[in-house]
């Protein structure tokens, strides 16, 4: 097998100090959102006694989600040990971090007493979902630190096959702990389910591998390094297989609600009546997220990388709002105290609940996403991630 | 000539004028210890009812506090128990925040339609103190807890506002604190921006031992008599006669969650 050559990116042009401090400027915005959230309370945010959940969830989640399946192209280069997928790996491992970081910030940054994290990191209930994932998302940032350390060490590089194996494993718990937060809930019609831990693995295939392929080609681009089509066709593909498999599942999640009448009402709600939600869904969810993006990767447009591209930034865009729908219409939907009855109360039961995000929740949310960034921008100036060229001639000479 | 003592004299008129002097202190030492008896029986007979329990002696699995509302007594429009709650437990009412939607509101009325017949219901819907509690299972500090003898609280220092409580109770019966709080705060109620919180069954009264709570006693001074507070566990209590002679329900009771709050009339 012909050896890959890995190098730092030089990082010292304006592009990317441009790009450097654009990101900073976000992870400024963000601090500061979390700061005003956290002088005045949640009194600033759209978020209310209806919808505990808001913005900065739908950002925190998905980027664990993500996470978790940024890790995925490492995994098939060690667990599955496809040769291509090697050079490919240790830009999985680091986005996986980072990704994990950011989304992991906003969640405890939206805490409401984000003041008191120590307290999560020193109390336990090992019967709440939370405490499982506190442990998970530790384990996470551990096992693929090493996996990394591993690919980058040679004097370590036997055990990489272990560490990458561990890895991947962890990451199927983890993200079925984070489909869990949600399945293990009672109180909501659209929670409370199996269906939602293997749903949000495959998601993760998707939305992970999409923000791989983006920051791989940017990557690539921005330091005029080689990046042959081999690579991104062979990525195209597995995109399509992961954008279809979440297709089949949400399908699946609807038609079984469907199936029982005791779920019409809510099923209504997000398919039928539910307003801005029922358009996230069909426009945002299904459209932009799954069916365009597998228009383009399955016709010949999918041979261009622009379009490649396109396809990817739909599927990130699909994942943001089938989080928005899934966190938060679930809770503008009311809870049903009593089946068949009409309520009415000062606590607003019986009405669906509206929410309008404000501008701190967003930039908070965002603020995350570019810690993500900023972390990954940082890593391939610091540490050999990328390798020098990864042309069609590389690539060829590692399958063999 | 010496002074004569009337009380000097004979030994036998000495022994009777003794008698009449031990005769007088008895009644005296009678009369007293009557009066003090008085004095203090009511005291002793209230913390024989009250079972007021002391600081350092834990709530106890013996007792299990609930509550029944009958419905069908509960008045159209009285809102008398949410004002009791948020007067005696120092939470704004909703009609007087600027932001109704972030409000705290550890008790609400709900009123119900039946929109077949039309039926409509009263009654008030707060924290149902479940044995088996989704908020508890949930919390992932252990802020969240139920005490021995039933009642689900929040304990306001490991709380860190992560509002999955919220998420997971079935009944809505939760607030998170959205805003600083004014000096509206009750010694005995602890609050605080950031955390959570809901019905507490009076804990500061149940442990005083006043043996009810502020929503009962107010809906009790109304005239409507639509809740009763007490130990579930007692058999002689009013509750649990209540519970046996009249039928009662559980919301949700598909959930399984066995509830300290029982309906009659729902």
């Amino acid at each position: 097998m012909a050896s890959i050559t890995f190098r730092e990116v030089e990082g010292s042009s304006l592009k990317y100090w441009l790009l450097f401090g654009g990101l900073g400027l976000f992870v400024l915005f963000g601090a500061l959102s979390w700061n005003y959230m956290h002088h005045y309370g949640h009194v600033v945010t759209g978020m209310d006694n209806q919808i505990v959940w808001g913005l900065p969830h739908v950002f925190a989640v998905f980027l664990i989600v993500a996470a978790s399946g940024a890790l995925n192209v490492a995994s098939i280069a060690s667990v599955f040990n496809k040769p291509m997928y090697k050079p490919l790996a240790p830009l999985s491992a680091i986005l996986a971090i980072a990704l994990m970081l950011g989304g992991l910030l906003v969640l405890v940054l939206d805490l409401g007493r984000s003041d008191r994290l120590i307290v999560a990191m020193t109390h336990f209930n090992f019967k709440s979902m939370f405490t499982w994932n506190v442990f998970l998302y530790s384990g996470f940032f551990a096992l693929v630190g090493i996996y990394l350390w591993t690919m980058l060490d040679r004097t370590v590089k036997s055990y990489s096959k272990a560490a990458g194996t561990a890895a991947f494993i962890w990451r199927l718990l983890l993200t079925t702990g984070t489909g869990s937060l949600f399945g293990f809930l009672i109180a909501r019609e659209l929670y409370g389910t199996a269906m939602l831990a293997p749903m949000f693995i495959i998601m993760s295939f998707a939305y992970g591998l999409a923000v791989y392929l983006m920051v791989l080609a940017a990557a690539y681009s921005w330091t005029g390094r080689a990046l042959g089509d081999t690579v991104m066709q062979r990525l195209r593909y597995l995109l399509v297989i992961f954008v279809a498999a979440v297709l089949y599942f949400v399908v699946t999640y609807h038609m079984t609600n469907l199936y029982f009448t005791k779920l019409h009402a809510v099923e209504a709600f997000i398919l039928r009546d539910g307003g801005i939600f029922t358009t996230l869904f069909w426009f945002g969810q299904i459209l932009a997220g799954c069916v365009i993006p597998l228009v383009i990767l399955l016709t010949g447009l999918g041979r261009q990388r622009s379009w490649i591209m396109i396809a990817c930034a739909l599927v990130i865009l699909g994942g943001i709002l089938q989080m928005y729908v899934t966190i938060i219409g679930a809770q503008a939907y009311p809870l049903d105290l009593f089946p068949g009855l009409n309520e009415k109360s000062s606590f607003f039961d019986g009405v669906v609940h509206s929410y309008m995000p404000s501008v701190p929740e967003l930039f908070l949310g965002l603020g995350g996403v570019a810690v993500a960034l900023l972390v990954t921008t940082f890593a391939v100036k610091v540490l050999r991630l990328l390798p020098e060229s990864l042309d069609d001639a590389t690539v060829a000479k590692l399958e063999h | 000539m010496s002074e004569m003592n009337p009380n000097q004299g004979s030994p036998a008129r000495q022994q009777a004028a003794q008698t009449v002097e031990s005769l007088q202190r008895r009644r005296f030492i009678g009369a007293a210890g009557a009066a003090a008896g008085l004095a203090i029986a009511p005291g002793v007979m209230l913390i024989e009812v009250a079972h007021g329990r002391p600081e350092e002696q834990a709530a106890s699995s013996a007792v299990r506090w609930g509550m029944l509302v009958d419905a069908t007594k509960c008045g159209t429009g009285c809102n008398d128990c949410v004002t009791a709650c948020s007067t005696e437990n120092g939470w704004t009412p909703v009609a007087e925040s600027a932001h109704p939607k972030q409000a705290p509101q550890w008790i609400r009325k709900l009123e119900l339609q039946d929109p077949l017949t039309q039926m409509e219901t009263n009654l008030p819907m707060m924290c149902q103190h479940c044995a088996e509690p989704p908020c508890v299972d949930v919390c992932p500090t252990g802020a969240s807890f139920k005490r021995a003898d039933g009642i689900v609280l929040v304990n306001r220092h490991t709380c860190i506002g992560c509002r999955y409580c919220m998420m997971a109770c079935p009944y809505k019966a939760r607030s998170l604190v959205h805003e600083q709080l004014n000096d509206t705060q009750k010694p005995d109620v602890p609050r605080g921006i950031g955390c959570v919180e809901s019905c507490t069954f009076c804990v500061q009264k149940v442990d005083r031992g006043d043996g009810t709570t502020a929503c009962v006693e107010a809906c009790t001074a109304s005239g409507h008599n639509a809740l009763v507070f007490g130990d579930m566990n007692d058999p002689e209590s009013e509750i649990s006669r209540k519970l046996r002679e009249i039928p009662t329900k559980q919301v949700r009771a598909d959930l399984n969650l066995n509830l300290g709050v029982r309906y009659h009339g729902i």
